[in-house]
């Protein structure tokens, strides 16, 4: 026998000594809708002091028209940008450093020697304050773009934010690659405690825009 | 500095990895005991974890119905297992994945190297994964002649220290940031000699350590949180940006699990993806958290490889208590809240598995070949508190299930003691409802062996070893639960 049927052959027979004697039947008692409307005022304000405890930098802004501005101001000292290649090239109107588009992709030296990278966002959760980025959405990219530059400017709009984690889930398509990403990299792994900077991007600023 | 030197095993010699230490958790405990630095360590990381976490899991309303259902989802997968892999293995493939199935943790090994041999490559990226610790990947690398770099800061600082892990999540917690420090300064070569003690000067040393390598990589290597059956879709949950590394810049990636990971829905991450990092790290969410569906052109790993690994599992799940512990989602509460884990730390378990989850998870992984097994002393390194069930965010009963392994390790016995004797009828008024009023019960038989004093000074086989390097505080008339509130929340 193969590993493959021997491995299947081990766990079919242990189902029939361990299985229960009735089926299991799955609990789902727990709350599928936030508490605050997505979109809303609320859960934006909400989504605002998450992101903010886990040290990202937020600026609202009322409209789309306010987005070049705040990503210009959020960009200062940054010389080169990288954006993914379906960005609206609105949003760096107001930003005068040098653009580059990732199409054709840009090798991962390119990539190190970028300041920082701009993106859209797939659904934001206010209950986190975490953000998603779906590798096949046109303004997010692929991975790498968001992972290697060290300073991350991410735009989140009204309509993409929900209260809770089942809201987000339901409205992401897990067949091209997710990124769920709450705050800059950090690690826990001194003592336990909390501390921003590792490996991913060390600066996190958001762009909110809506209510 | 070998590892061998230090005397530790650099090759698994078992087939089943790194399960098993080398000596019976009393003995173990009694060097941990000894070790005052180690005991400050761990006191302060896991006090530091529970308050935190305390504080998150309180932020949610419904917590409780959320542990229900990650409690039944797991229990369902298990119920299904065979058929979940099975669409598991073709929505992967489907997607352009490759699937391979390990018996034990020889075999996982050998495929990995194999396929590590195949790329050409002599050096990998790794990160942090239980599954390949489990079976001694790193050293089966070693051996073939490929570095293997853990990328994970912990994992990072027990590989450079040539030390073993001692914590799920943490794997270096017994190490203070002074000794960190140390630690960076004589194994990292191109480390700053002024580097100081503070976390933020060390996460960035590390950081500096390990970019060019990131950059490079041509191969990686992760383990897997959760892997959906209905749609292919792996994920790995992190905080450094170290797994994101591994699991996008490579040209390949080889993912290996165990077989219980397997979930069967993408809906079921919405409630995973709320009891992890809350019971983990104790933050509302992790900072980073990865899925992927086989291969994605032109994003990321263009050659994706998984391994299932059974390695004992499918004797767990013959048991029908005991594969309980296979919902382990090594979120690591049960550790943070045990109070001989705090004091023992996670070596003293011999197993890469420690604490509550290890002592009922490493006997059923090996089975227990007899009582001179280091393993059948596991089940007893516990006082049966309770705080372990109550912290599981999947509802183990690990009190319930230490107290069978107990029976079971008894049941091996030629010659009962007394211990054994109250054991065994424990297990059976135990299996029974109202377990918690039962488990008081136990507290009483801890103040029978306290005697008048109200310390624990000696216990029958096998904690006889432990008790006698410390005096254990014996349980108070109330319950022992009321006494842990008190003096450690
Ligand atoms: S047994 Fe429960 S608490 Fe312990 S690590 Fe596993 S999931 Fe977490």
């Amino acid at each position: 026998m193969n590993a493959r049927e021997e491995v299947l052959a081990r766990l079919r027979s242990a189902s029939v000594a361990g299985n229960p004697a009735t089926p299991v039947v799955v609990t789902r008692e727990y709350a599928t809708t936030g508490q605050l409307a997505p979109g809303s005022a609320e859960v934006l304000a909400r989504l605002d002091e998450t992101l903010t405890d886990y040290k990202a930098t937020v600026t609202r802004v009322a409209t789309t028209d306010d987005v070049p501005g705040a990503v210009a101001a959020f960009l200062g000292g940054a010389r080169t940008v990288v954006v993914p290649s379906g960005l609206p090239e609105a949003w760096l109107a107001a930003y005068d450093g040098e653009v580059r588009r990732d199409g054709p992709p840009l090798s991962v030296d390119e990539l190190d020697a970028v300041d920082a990278v701009v993106t859209g966002a797939a659904v934001a959760i206010a209950d986190t304050g975490t953000f998603v980025l779906a590798s096949a959405a046109s303004d997010q990219g692929r991975r790498a773009i968001t992972l290697v530059p060290d300073h991350h400017v991410c735009v989140i709009r009204a309509a993409d934010v929900v209260c809770s984690v089942p809201e987000a889930v339901t409205r992401l398509d897990p067949s091209a690659p997710l990124t769920f990403v709450s705050g800059p990299s950090a690690t826990s792994d001194i003592e336990l405690d909390r501390v921003e900077g590792v490996h991913g991007p060390r600066r996190l600023d958001v762009v909110l825009v809506g209510p | 500095m070998t590892a061998v030197e230090l005397g530790m095993p650099t090759v698994a010699a078992d087939p089943h990895g790194h399960l098993r230490g080398t000596e019976s958790f009393p003995k173990a405990a009694h060097h941990a005991l000894a070790d005052t630095q180690l005991r400050r360590n761990l006191g302060h990381a896991t006090r530091t974890i529970r308050a935190k976490r305390a504080a998150v899991v309180s932020e949610v309303d419904d917590w409780e119905e959320l542990r229900r259902a990650g409690e039944t989802i797991k229990a369902d997968t298990l119920a299904r297992l065979p058929e979940l892999l099975v669409q598991l293995e073709e929505q992967v493939t489907a997607r352009g994945g490759q699937v391979h199935w390990a018996r034990d943790a020889e075999e996982a090994n050998r495929i990995v190297v194999d396929l590590v041999r195949g790329t050409g490559a002599d050096e990998v990226v790794k990160v942090k994964s239980m599954a390949t610790q489990e079976t001694g990947l790193n050293e089966a690398l070693e051996a073939a002649g490929v570095a293997a770099f853990e990328t994970d800061l912990a994992e990072l600082i027990v590989q450079l220290s040539h030390d073993r892990p001692s914590h799920f999540l943490v794997p270096a917690i017994h190490r203070n940031r002074a000794e960190i420090r140390e630690i960076f300064l004589r194994e990292m070569p191109d480390v700053d000699p002024a580097l100081t003690d503070e976390p933020r000067r060390l996460a960035m040393a590390a950081r500096a350590h390990l970019r060019r390598k990131f950059l490079t990589a041509k191969v990686g290597i992760s383990g897997v949180n959760f892997a959906v059956a209905e749609t292919g879709t792996l994920s790995v949950v992190e905080s450094e940006g170290n797994g994101r590394m591994c699991l996008t810049l490579p040209e390949t990636l080889i993912s290996v699990m165990g077989v219980e990971k397997v979930v069967p829905t993408w809906q079921d991450l919405e409630v995973f993806l709320q009891l992890l990092p809350r019971s983990s790290t104790g933050e509302r969410m992790n900072p980073y958290t990865s899925t992927w569906t086989g291969v994605t052109p032109g994003d990321g790993p263009q050659t994706f490889h998984l391994v299932l690994l059974d390695n004992g599992r499918s004797n767990v799940l013959a048991s029908p208590d005991g594969r309980q512990a296979l919902h382990c989602i090594r979120c690591s509460a049960c550790l943070n809240v045990c109070p001989v884990y705090e004091r023992t730390g996670g070596h003293a378990y011999g197993s890469i598995y420690p604490g509550p989850i290890g002592a009922v998870l490493s006997p059923q992984l090996t089975g227990i070949s007899g009582t001179d097994d280091v393993n059948a002393s596991l089940p007893y390194a516990s006082s049966l508190c309770g705080a372990c069930f109550d912290a599981c965010p999947v509802r183990i009963d690990i009190p319930h299930l230490l107290v069978q392994q107990r029976a079971a390790a008894v049941a091996a016995h030629t010659r009962p003691t007394g211990q054994d004797l109250t054991m065994q009828a424990m297990a059976i008024a135990m299996t029974t409802p109202g377990r918690f009023k039962l488990a008081e019960k136990a507290l009483g038989l801890g103040r029978v062996l306290a005697g008048k004093k109200g310390r624990i000074t000696g216990l029958p086989w096998p904690m006889s070893g432990w008790t006698n390097a410390r005096d254990l505080p014996a349980p108070p008339a109330e319950t022992f639960r009321q006494w842990w509130e008190r003096t450690h929340r």
